[in-house]
């Protein structure tokens, strides 16, 4: 039953600082790019006025058009819930698989691409199609940098590899470990649609992969949409802290424990969100057929860190 | 019902499909042979329900009367537990598309050549699975075999490109037949016994196995379609009729996977240690070959082919995985893989019965199978929008859905596979795990474009905006809907079942390290839980409130409903301004450039001598497969030249012919008399 407790808590907390974090990259970057910025708090503006606009459905689109942005939300809060955030602690029937966790990624990622298509519009194809391409190419690096890390620990349940992580400094300064978390970050961005592979801020036309998708969507569905690529972000980003830096998270209700992990995690995300941001400033989005090259990259680092992992014993 | 009931009543009910094939007056053939022929399904399923519960020794054995005794055994049909598991699929599969077919089946797949040929079809492949000799499981073989070439030529009379389509699997198929029976003749004379019990009990090696090995998994990964032999799989899978097509592809094709089970594991299991890398080859490059090659194409029916490529290569993956784990001396994981693989051939039979009877739905009401002329479907066939999406999402390994369940246990055996053990492993684990990574992706890829092709967006072709009328008044259309609707339940159920379903298998295979959790999960006892049922609780759980909020705030802001989408200001004028499938995978083409080799043709007519305006572009891509233009066109080429020289012999003179007998008497008696 504690368990139950600590997961809502998690999913509470992880949801509520989720604007914070966008908002903190958007105004980190607005400062350094010499702009005043809309400041932190317009994220939860953002939502709570397109949950207030009507939303509009185009005569020839489908049920897609109202699910989908819904089933990205659920899927990414089941991300949020399953991922070690706040605690290591995990329902015992689903343990923090991450295979399971990828899979309901990639839920979120369909329910995405079906709803560029729906529509009918070609912006929406066009989104959809780069997305399930970008997808599949993230796959095996996903895949592959989970490997390296299962290896040490004999298990790909996150929250061991984290424990374990967290025990004994030496594994997080390996060269196999180092190597996966780098792979790592390159998948967060690629999923997130951060640059150098997707700018989540264009609407140019003809860059544009996320933005295309969610074209057609207005009012609550769009807020739905945002809302569940944050979660996203918050997940991922999340995880890839707590991989890097293991410390602090709680495996016990002990409200003292409880208030560190907390703190932990807001620091560490605010943190990170605002490093990312700060690099994406001295950076441009890449030709997006450039993009496999990058991918193939944080691939090779993936599969040195497996292999590294297997020599190194 | 016992094992020998079921294989009695199998064949009962075959007799009884032809009679009433040959016998019932047209109108009523496909609904009185097609039902016969569900029966036929159902009592393989019972069949292979005995013979999993309580295998049989033997269960029919019929003495051969061959004149001059050839010192054969006597056939046997004793299904064991694994073969038990095909029979409930090959049961299943085949109830399942006789029903599709009684309300699908129209022209010559109505006829009662179509009837017999599908009657005689499924009894072939349940005599494969249960037979205990080499005679009847070629006789299986061959009958399934035969049967499903006629299946293919149906619509000869109506499209050009059947008749090819049938030559090559003919072609194909009976190459695989006779190095079967050639590999089948080497273990016999070597065990001096033709029943498979006295070959694995004979324990060959040496030239002869390895000879008799190499033979075999040709052949049966010939009859699987593991590239490079694949040739004939996406030809004579789109060109059957749709219901064939859903047997073939769901069913037949996991013979060669219960071969290839068979061959390494009970028959040659000495022979093929060293070879577990060759088959975990065959596996990962079918598996990826495959699915990329899905996600390029555009016809429906060519894309579910590839697809059936890839996942028959992941379950030979698993299947290659599990002998070199094995060999590594680490046996839990590889029965984990063993399992896996099985649980692969079981999901990837119900979610290709499914996804083929839809794209027969398709092609009855609109008459295409080019994605790049659907579109919008969802609106005017919902049960097979469902349907189509449900398995879809089993195809792309999603929860939760019996494929979702099926990769998990495949990965989890990868990735607690111990690479420390040797070189070997270090190495081909990672790579393995590196391309069934890519495989999942562009799997996915490859079903978000066959869904939202087909059932999104707006009709790309007045075929796919009118459907016929016809169609939707026909009264078989009840039976098709029930069909493609169970499939999509068994599709959910074997993924929320995942516990029971996976002990079974893993109790076949005599592994006794999978067990159910409390909810029906799957319990790794050595690695971990997959519980498909608390997934679902979890997400209605984070779902509810979700849910709510969007109750509450709908009844303050309604929804609008609009004429046009906004598409980035555009007023949308014609549905040509979508994209289409070729569109949606050009990307890809262009980073598989390399591997693909797509000719393009770009014709640009300039407006007069102004070299701005353009008057005209025309675009022409062509993908063709390159295993085929690369190995294939020079094989037959050369074969062609061969026949051409082998003509000179064969030049119709009489005294050439007698000198020729004259010849070969002389060899002959030459032969005799060396000692």
């Amino acid at each position: 039953m504690i368990d139950v407790f600590l997961v809502i808590l998690q999913v509470l907390v992880a949801t509520a600082i989720t604007p914070l974090l966008v908002g903190v990259m958007r105004q980190v970057r607005a400062r350094m790019e010499g702009r005043v910025g809309a400041g932190l708090l317009q994220p939860y503006r953002d939502v709570r006025k397109l949950l207030a606009k009507e939303p509009l459905r185009a005569d020839g689109s489908s049920i897609v058009l109202i699910a989908a942005p819904l089933v990205l939300l659920v899927s990414s809060l089941m991300v949020i819930a399953l991922v070690p955030l706040v605690t290591t602690a995990y329902l015992p029937s689903i343990p923090n698989d991450l295979f399971v966790v990828v899979s309901l990624l990639l839920i979120g990622t369909v329910a995405l691409a079906l709803l560029g298509l729906d529509a009918g519009t070609a912006f929406g194809g066009m989104g959809s199609s780069r997305h399930m391409m970008i997808a599949a190419l993230v796959e095996p690096t996903v895949l592959m940098s989970v490997y390296a890390l299962s290896i040490p620990v004999g298990s790909s349940t996150l929250s061991r590899i984290v424990l374990a992580r967290g025990a004994d400094v030496t594994r997080v300064v390996t060269p196999a470990g180092l190597l996966a978390v780098v792979a790592l970050v390159v998948v967060v961005l690629a999923e997130t649609g951060r640059l150098p592979v997707d700018n989540p801020s264009t609407h140019l036309e003809l860059t544009m992969i996320h933005e295309g998708m969610v074209l057609e969507s207005a009012g609550r569905d769009l807020a739905w949409l945002e809302l569940g690529s944050w979660l996203r972000l918050t997940a991922l980003l999340g995880l890839v802290v707590n991989l890097a830096l293991p410390w602090g998270l709680a495996d016990t209700a002990q409200p003292l424990a409880l208030l560190i992990a907390v703190a932990a995690l807001c620091a560490k995300l605010l943190v990170a969100g605002g490093l990312i941001a700060a690099a994406e400033v001295f950076m441009a989005k890449v030709r997006l057929f450039r993009v496999p090259e990058l991918l193939a990259g944080s691939f090779v680092l993936a599969f040195l860190a497996v292999t590294a992992s297997y020599l190194a014993g | 019902m016992t094992a020998a009931g079921g294989l009695v009543t199998v064949l009962t009910l075959t007799g009884i499909a032809l009679v009433l094939a040959l016998l019932a007056p047209s109108r009523y053939r496909s609904l009185a042979s097609g039902g016969a022929s569900m029966g036929i399904g159902i009592a393989g399923i019972f069949t292979g329900v005995a013979a999993v519960t309580s295998p049989p020794k033997v269960a029919l054995l019929i003495p051969i009367a061959v004149p001059g005794g050839l010192g054969l055994d006597p056939l046997v049909l004793s299904p064991t537990p694994l073969g038990g598991v095909f029979c409930i699929v090959v049961g299943a599969v085949g109830a399942v598309a006789a029903l599709y077919g009684i309300g699908y089946a129209h022209g010559p797949a109505a006829s009662r050549t179509g009837w017999s040929a599908f009657a005689l079809f499924l009894l072939g492949m349940l005599i494969v699975p249960s037979a205990g000799d080499v005679v009847s499981f070629l006789l299986g073989w061959e009958t399934m075999a035969l049967a499903s070439t006629v299946l293919v030529l149906s619509d000869h009379a109506e499209r050009p490109a059947v008749r090819p389509a049938a030559a090559w699997y003919a072609v194909m198929t009976h190459l695989s037949f006779l190095t079967l029976a050639t590999g089948f003749a080497l273990l016999a004379s070597k065990a001096h016994s033709t029943t498979f019990a006295r070959i694995a009990e004979a324990g060959i090696t040496g030239p002869t196995g390895i000879s008799a090995f190499l033979l075999l998994l040709i052949g049966f990964a010939t009859k699987a379609g593991l590239v490079p032999l694949h040739v004939w799989l996406p030809r004579a899978h789109p060109e059957a009729p749709s219901h064939v097509s859903a047997v073939m592809s769901a069913a037949m094709v996991k013979m060669g996977v219960y071969g290839i089970i068979l061959l390494t594991t009970s028959w040659l299991p000495a022979v093929s240690r060293p070879f577990a890398v060759l088959v975990l080859a065959l596996g990962v490059l079918s598996g990826s070959y495959g699915i990329l090659q899905a996600s390029i194409t555009s016809d429906l029916k060519r894309l579910l082919a590839y697809s059936t490529t890839e996942n028959v290569g992941l379950a030979v993956t698993a299947v290659g995985v599990g002998m070199l784990l094995s060999n590594a001396g680490q046996p839990e994981v590889a029965s984990i893989a063993f399992v896996a693989a099985l649980l692969l051939v079981v999901s990837h039979a119900a979610f290709k019965t499914v996804l083929f009877l839809g794209a027969g739905t398709i092609l009855k009401a609109t008459g295409e199978r080019d994605l790049d002329r659907l579109g919008g479907l969802a609106r005017t066939h919902p049960v097979t929008a469902w349907t189509f999406g449900l398995a879809a999402m089993g195809a792309s390994a999603l929860p939760i859905t019996s494929g979702f369940v099926a990769e998990w246990t495949l990965l989890q055996a990868v990735v607690h596979g111990d690479g420390r053990a040797n070189t070997m492993l270090a190495l081909a684990l990672p790579v393995t795990l590196g391309l069934l990574a890519l495989t999942i992706g562009l799997g996915l890829l490859t079903f978000v474009k066959a869904f939202g092709m087909a059932f999104l967006a707006r009709p790309r072709s007045n075929a796919a905006a009118s459907p016929s009328p016809e169609f939707s008044s026909h009264p078989g259309t009840a039976a098709m809907g029930v069909a493609q609707v169970l499939g999509a339940l068994a599709v959910w159920g074997l993924g929320l079942a995942a516990g029971p379903i996976a002990t079974a298998l893993s109790s076949v295979l005599g592994y006794s390290g999978i067990v159910s959790s409390e909810m029906g999960g799957l319990r790794l006892v050595t690695i971990g839980v997959l519980d498909p049922v608390a997934l679902g609780i979890l997400a209605l759980g984070l779902a509810l409130p979700v849910g709510l909020l969007v109750l509450i705030i709908r009844r303050r802001v309604p929804r609008r409903v609009t004429d046009l989408a906004w598409g980035c200001g555009g007023v949308r004028t014609s549905p040509r301004m979508e994209y289409t499938a070729t569109s949606y995978a050009e990307p890809l083409v262009r980073v598989f450039g390399e591997a693909l080799r797509p000719s393009r043709s770009l014709e640009v007519s300039q407006l007069g001598d102004d070299r701005v305006l353009e008057s005209r572009v025309a675009f022409a891509q062509e993908l063709t497969d390159i295993v085929e233009d690369r190995w294939y066109a020079p094989a037959t080429r050369w074969l062609r030249i061969a026949g051409d020289q082998a003509r000179r012999i064969q030049n119709g003179s009489i005294h050439r012919y007698l000198g020729f007998s004259f010849a070969a008497l002389v060899l002959v008696l030459v032969v005799v008399t060396l000692p």
